[in-house]
C-alpha cells in the first residue's frame, strides 16, 4: 500500500465520523436512535467496524462488491473462507500453539522443572536443540546456587577479538550474520555473556527460528507466553476470518484465565485451542462444558481443590469445599448477577463439581473426575432435585440446567448486544436474541445472526457509539497503515501501556466490553504515544510505510478511537 | 515559595490557554495566595509478594519465634552485635535492623505499627490475596472497582477534580485506584506527555473540536493533567532538607508523590507499589542485617524515612499505610525461607496518627495458638485500619459504600 493511500483510508473514517455527531444532536431519545437506520452507504463502514479488527485499505470497497449481507454471510461461516497464506507463515514458527501441555512443559521448562529434570524426575526434550538449551538453563541454575552468582567467562575468552570487535561495533546486520554463523552451544554461551542492549539488537535483527533460541536463553518458558500473545496479535491483524477471532477475542474474555496464576502458564494455551475456538460458533453448552472440563479452569478457579466434606477425601484431610468456580459460573458464565440465583445455589452447585479436578497438575494436566473428592449426597440447584448418587453427572446435569436457563440466554445476548451493537442495548434486540437462544438449543451462530439481520443492528444509534478497546484500537491502526508485524514483544509492551494485557486480566471477570471503561487520562494519552511511535516506526517488531505526521494525528484522533 | 507558585501559576495557564482555566485549577493555583482548608492526603503503599513481617517487626519476647526460627530469626536486642539485633520498640516488639531510618519517626510519635493484621480470607495465592486487598472485599471475587476509587468522593459535575486527585505510580491503573471515580496511572510524572509537539498541538485542536463529548471531556482532562504536570517539572525539585531518596524505583515513586501533594495540585490519593519479598529461600544472609529480606527492608526504610522527611510542613494533612496481601510461615522452611502465611504487620505513619505504639491483639506463636498450625494468627482485619484512615482523610463517617458487608472496628490511631 503506498503511503499516499494511507491518509485517505483514516480521512474517510473522520470525515464519516463527524456527520455522525452532527446528526446524533439533531435527534431524540436513545430509543429512536435504535429505530433510525443508517444510510445504506454506511453500511459496509458500520459491518467492518463491528465484526473485524479495522478496516484495510480496499476492505470497504469489497464489502460493497460482495454485497453486505453475504459478506456477513461468509464471516459466520469461516470454514468457507481460505486463510492469509502470510499469517500461516508467520504462526508457523510459533511451536508451542500446537503442543500439548505436557509438551510445554518438557520442551520449554520454568527453572523448577529444569531443576526436576537434572534430578531425573522429568525426561529432557527429545529436541537436540531443546536440550541444549536445556542444559544450559540446568547449568546455571547449578551455578547460581553454589555461588550465589553465576560463572561468567568474559566475550573475549570465548570468540576471537575480530568476532568480538564485531559484535561490539558492527551494524546490527553484520552482528547477527556472526551470530548465526556460531555453533549453537557458543551461540548460547555469547548470549549468558552480553548485556541487554546488544542482546535487543541481535534480537530484532534475527530471523525468527534465531531470533527464538536467543528469547529462550533467558529462560525458555517465557516463550510459551509470548507464542500465545504473539498468535492472537498475528491473527487479529492478518486473519482473513475476522469474526472468527473477535469472537475468539470474545469468548476467552467471557470465560477469562489470567495468564499468570501459577501453572496456567502452561495450560492457557490448549484451553483456548481445545476448549474456546472450536466452539465459537457452536453450541452454548458444547462451549460451557469445554470451559468445565479444562484444566486451565479448574486450576484459575480453584475447583480442582474442592473437596466435598463427607467424601472420603474430604474426611481424611482437612480441605474442604471450594465455592470459588460454583459462584463465577452462575454469575460470569451462565445466569449473570441479576439471574435469579442465590448463595444456597452457589453452595449447591460447588457441591456438584466436587471431584472435577485435573490429574497430574503439574504435569500432563488432564481432567479427571475423583470421585473419592465427590459429595455424593442429594442436592437442589436452582429448584431441581439431584438425586445422590450421580457422580460425574452432577455436573453434567448443571451445565444442562444452566445453557438452557432463560437468565443464561438473555445475559449471553445482552453481553454479544453489548460487543457487536451499542454499550446499552435496546430491550427489544436482547428478547429477541434470547428467543433465538432458547429455541435453537442455545445455537451462537444462529443468535449472531438474529443480531446482524436486526434494524437496531443496522441503526443510527449503534453506528460509531463505541469505543475500541486498546486491543481493537492497536489491531486495526496496524491494519489501516497496512503494517508489516515482525514480531510482537513492542506491541506487547503498547499494550501493556494501554491497559489491556493480553491474557493477563486478572479477575475472572476480563475485560469490560463497555466504552466507559476505556475513557482515562492515561490510557488516552498512551493511545497518542503510541500512534507518534506506530507512524514514526518505534514500535519494535513493526514496520509502516514512511507516512505523513498527520496519520499519527489520525491514528491517535477521537474519530479513529470509535467503531 | 510564593515565588515557585506564581511561576506555576503562569506557566499552567499558559498551557492549558488563558482564560479557558478551569475550577480546580484556579483553586489549586491560588490556595497559596488565598488560604483555604488543604486536601486532606491517604498515600497507600503495596508490598507486592507477602512480605515477611515477624522479621520485619520482631516479636523479640517471644520463645517460639526463636525457636520456630533457628537460623534466620532476628537477634535479640540484647545481643552482643547491635547493628545486627531488633531495635527494641515497646520491650516485646523490635523492628528490623535495616529499618533504622524509620525509628526517629517512631521516636518522634507519627509512625505506629498494626501486627496481625491483614485479610481474614483464607487464600494463600497472591494473586487472590493481592485482588482481595486492593478490591477492599476478601472473598468475593465479582467486586470490579477498588477501595482507594470508592474512598473518593463522587467530583462535582461543575468541577470535575484535579486530574490528579487520585494517582498511581504505575503504568496502568492498579486495581485499587479502578472504578467510577477518575484516576490515573502515570509511571513518570515526567513522562505524562505526548511525545511529539507536532502531535500534540494536532491532538489538542482535534479533542477539543469533537462533538463526542465524553471523547471531548476526557480530552479535556488529559491535556490538563499534562499541563499541570509539566508546569510542575519546569523547576527543578528539590526535596526538602534532610530527605534523602535511596535510589530504584521505590524511593523515585515516593519523591514524586510527595512532589505533587507538596505542589497543591489537587491530590487525595495515591499509591504505590513495592515487590520483591516472596522469600521462599534464602531469605536471610549470613546475618539478619545482610541478605534479601534486608536488602529490601533498607530501601523501603529509607523511602519512606526521606518521604516523611521531604513532607516537611505538609506532614499534618498526609497519612500513610503500608499492606502486603499476607504474611509468611511462622516456621522458616528448609531453604532458610518462608512460605506463604496468614496475617503481617502494617505500618502506618502522619501527622495526625497517634504513633510509637504497636496496636492489635498479639495472638502469640505458641504452636497452638497458629493459624493452621503454622502461621500468625490474625486479630485485625485491614478494612479496620483502611477505615479509619480513609475517615480521616475523607471526614466521611459512613463506610458502608468504601467496605461493603463489612463493619470496621474502630482502633484509635488517629489523634
Amino acid at each position: 500500500m503506498s503511503a499516499r493511500k494511507i491518509p485517505a483510508v483514516l480521512t474517510a473514517v473522520l470525515i464519516l465520523g463527524l456527520s455522525l455527531d452532527a446528526r446524533k444532536k439533531s435527534d431524540g431519545s436513545a430509543a429512536a436512535q435504535f429505530r433510525q437506520p443508517m444510510a445504506k452507504a454506511e453500511k459496509p463502514e458500520h459491518a467492518l467496524n463491528r465484526l473485524t479488527f479495522g478496516a484495510r485499505a480496499g476492505d470497504i470497497q469489497r464489502v460493497q462488491k460482495l454485497g453486505v449481507k453475504k459478506w456477513i454471510d461468509l464471516q459466520l461461516h469461516p470454514d468457507r473462507i481460505a486463510e492469509n497464506p502470510v499469517l500461516l507463515e508467520k504462526l508457523q514458527p510459533l511451536d508451542t500453539l500446537g503442543m500439548s501441555t505436557m509438551q510445554m512443559l518438557q520442551n520449554y521448562p520454568s527453572p523448577a522443572l529444569v531443576k526436576e529434570m537434572a534430578a531425573g524426575k522429568l525426561p529432557f526434550p527429545e529436541d537436540p536443540d531443546k536440550r541444549m538449551m536445556v542444559d544450559r538453563l540446568a547449568a546455571r541454575l547449578a551455578a547460581k546456587s553454589d555461588s550465589g552468582v553465576p560463572d561468567r567467562p568474559s566475550l573475549d575468552a570465548l570468540l576471537q577479538p575480530d568476532q568480538v570487535r564485531t559484535l561490539r561495533t558492527a551494524p546490527p546486520q553484520q552482528k547477527v550474520e556472526l551470530f548465526a554463523s556460531l555453533a549453537p552451544a557458543l551461540q548460547y554461551q555469547v548470549l549468558e555473556n552480553i548485556g541487554q542492549g546488544l542482546r535487543m539488537q541481535l534480537y530484532a535483527a534475527a530471523p525468527p527460528a534465531l531470533r527464538r533460541r536467543i528469547r529462550s536463553a533467558y529462560g525458555s518458558q517465557a516463550l510459551v507466553a509470548q507464542d500465545l500473545t504473539e498468535a492472537k496479535l498475528l491473527r487479529a491483524v492478518y486473519s482473513n476470518c475476522q469474526l472468527a477471532e473477535v469472537l475468539a477475542d470474545f469468548w476467552y474474555n467471557h470465560f477469562n484465565i489470567y495468564l499468570d496464576k501459577g501453572a496456567d502458564h502452561f495450560m492457557v494455551t490448549a484451553y483456548e485451542r481445545d476448549a474456546i475456538r472450536p466452539n465459537i460458533l457452536g453450541r452454548f453448552e458444547d462451549l460451557l462444558r469445554a470451559t468445565a472440563q479444562s484444566p486451565a479452569m479448574l486450576f484459575y478457579l480453584d475447583n480442582w481443590e474442592s473437596v466435598g466434606a463427607n467424601s472420603p477425601a474430604g474426611q481424611r484431610r482437612k480441605r474442604g469445599l471450594n465455592e470459588n468456580y460454583g459462584r463465577e459460573l452462575l454469575e460470569l458464565h451462565t445466569l449473570g448477577v441479576d439471574g435469579g440465583y442465590t448463595q444456597k445455589d452457589v453452595t449447591e452447585v460447588a457441591r456438584c463439581f466436587t471431584g472435577w479436578t485435573i490429574r497430574q497438575p503439574n504435569r500432563a494436566a488432564e481432567f479427571e473426575f475423583n470421585a473419592r473428592m465427590h459429595d455424593d449426597g442429594e442436592k437442589t440447584v436452582l429448584g431441581v432435585h439431584i438425586p445422590a448418587g450421580g457422580g460425574i453427572h452432577d455436573g453434567y446435569q448443571v451445565l444442562h440446567l444452566l445453557a438452557h436457563h432463560p437468565s443464561t440466554a438473555r445475559f449471553i445476548s445482552r453481553k454479544l448486544a453489548i460487543r457487536f451493537v451499542a454499550d446499552d442495548p435496546p430491550e427489544s434486540l436482547v428478547n429477541r436474541m434470547a428467543a433465538t437462544f432458547l429455541s435453537k438449543d442455545g445455537d451462537l451462530r444462529a443468535v449472531l445472526k438474529t443480531m446482524f439481520d436486526s434494524p437496531e443492528f443496522w441503526s443510527r444509534g449503534a453506528y460509531r457509539s463505541k469505543i475500541k478497546s486498546p486491543f481493537e484500537m492497536v489491531a486495526s491502526a496496524l491494519r489501516a497503515m497496512d503494517a508489516e508485524v515482525d514480531f510482537t514483544s513492542g506491541l506487547n509492551n503498547q499494550l501493556n501501556q494501554l491497559g489491556e494485557a493480553l491474557y493477563r486480566k486478572a479477575e475472572p471477570t476480563g475485560y469490560s466490553n463497555s466504552s466507559q471503561e476505556w475513557l482515562n487520562s492515561a490510557g488516552l494519552l498512551a493511545r497518542m504515544n503510541f500512534s507518534v511511535a506506530l507512524v514514526n516506526n518505534k514500535v519494535a517488531g513493526v514496520k509502516v510505510e514512511p507516512a505523513q505526521p498527520s496519520d499519527a494525528a489520525a491514528l491517535g484522533s477521537p474519530d479513529f478511537q470509535k467503531k | 515559595m510564593h515565588t515557585r507558585r506564581f511561576f506555576l501559576r503562569n506557566s499552567a495557564l499558559a498551557m492549558v490557554g488563558a482564560g479557558a482555566a478551569p475550577l480546580w485549577l484556579e483553586r489549586a493555583l491560588y490556595a497559596a495566595d488565598a488560604p483555604s482548608p488543604r486536601k486532606k492526603i491517604l498515600v497507600a503503599i503495596f508490598q507486592r509478594g507477602a512480605a515477611d513481617g515477624l522479621n520485619i517487626v520482631v516479636p523479640h519476647g517471644e520463645k517460639s519465634y526463636y525457636e520456630m526460627r533457628p537460623t534466620i530469626a532476628v537477634p535479640r536486642p540484647s545481643a552482643a552485635e547491635t547493628a545486627n539485633a531488633a531495635i527494641d520498640l515497646d520491650g516485646f516488639f523490635g523492628l528490623h535492623p535495616a529499618l533504622a531510618p524509620l525509628k526517629p519517626v517512631w521516636d518522634d510519635g507519627h509512625l505506629a505499627i498494626v501486627h496481625a493484621a491483614g485479610s481474614p480470607d483464607p487464600t494463600r495465592s497472591h494473586f487472590d490475596a493481592q485482588d482481595f486487598m486492593e478490591a477492599g472485599t476478601p472473598g468475593l471475587k465479582a467486586t470490579t472497582d477498588g477501595w482507594m476509587n470508592r474512598a473518593l468522593s463522587p467530583a462535582k459535575p461543575a468541577d470535575h477534580g484535579s486530574p490528579v486527585r487520585a494517582i498511581a505510580l504505575d503504568s496502568t491503573l492498579p486495581r485499587v485506584l479502578r472504578g467510577a471515580n477518575s484516576a490515573v496511572a502515570i509511571q513518570n510524572l515526567r513522562d505524562f506527555q505526548v511525545r511529539n509537539a507536532g502531535a500534540l498541538g494536532a491532538f489538542q485542536s482535534l479533542y477539543a473540536d469533537t462533538h463526542d463529548t465524553a471523547l471531548h471531556a476526557l480530552g479535556t482532562e488529559t491535556f490538563e493533567a499534562m499541563a499541570l504536570l509539566q508546569s510542575i517539572q519546569k523547576q527543578h525539585y528539590e526535596p526538602a532538607a534532610g530527605a534523602r531518596y535511596p535510589g530504584g524505583r521505590f524511593g523515585d515513586c515516593l519523591r514524586q508523590i510527595a512532589q505533587l501533594i507538596k505542589a497543591e495540585v489537587g491530590v487525595e490519593m495515591a499509591f504505590a507499589d513495592v515487590g520483591g519479598w516472596d522469600h521462599h529461600v534464602n531469605e536471610v544472609g549470613a546475618l539478619a542485617s545482610e541478605g534479601q529480606l534486608a536488602a529490601r527492608l533498607t530501601e523501603f526504610g529509607q523511602a519512606l524515612a526521606a518521604f516523611w522527611a521531604d513532607l516537611d510542613d505538609r506532614c499534618d494533612d498526609v497519612s500513610l499505610v503500608t499492606m502486603s496481601e499476607f504474611g509468611r510461615t511462622a516456621r522458616e522452611n528448609g531453604g532458610r525461607g518462608t512460605d506463604h502465611g496468614h496475617a503481617n504487620c502494617m505500618f502506618v505513619m502522619g501527622g495526625g496518627v497517634r504513633g510509637g505504639r504497636v496496636y492489635g491483639k498479639w495472638p502469640g506463636l505458641a504452636p497452638e495458638q497458629l493459624y493452621e498450625s503454622r502461621d500468625l494468627a490474625l486479630t485485625t482485619d485491614f478494612r479496620d485500619v483502611l477505615a479509619e484512615l480513609v475517615k480521616g482523610q475523607s471526614g466521611n463517617e459512613d463506610l458502608t459504600k468504601v467496605f461493603p458487608h463489612y463493619s470496621p472496628k474502630p482502633i484509635g490511631l488517629l489523634s
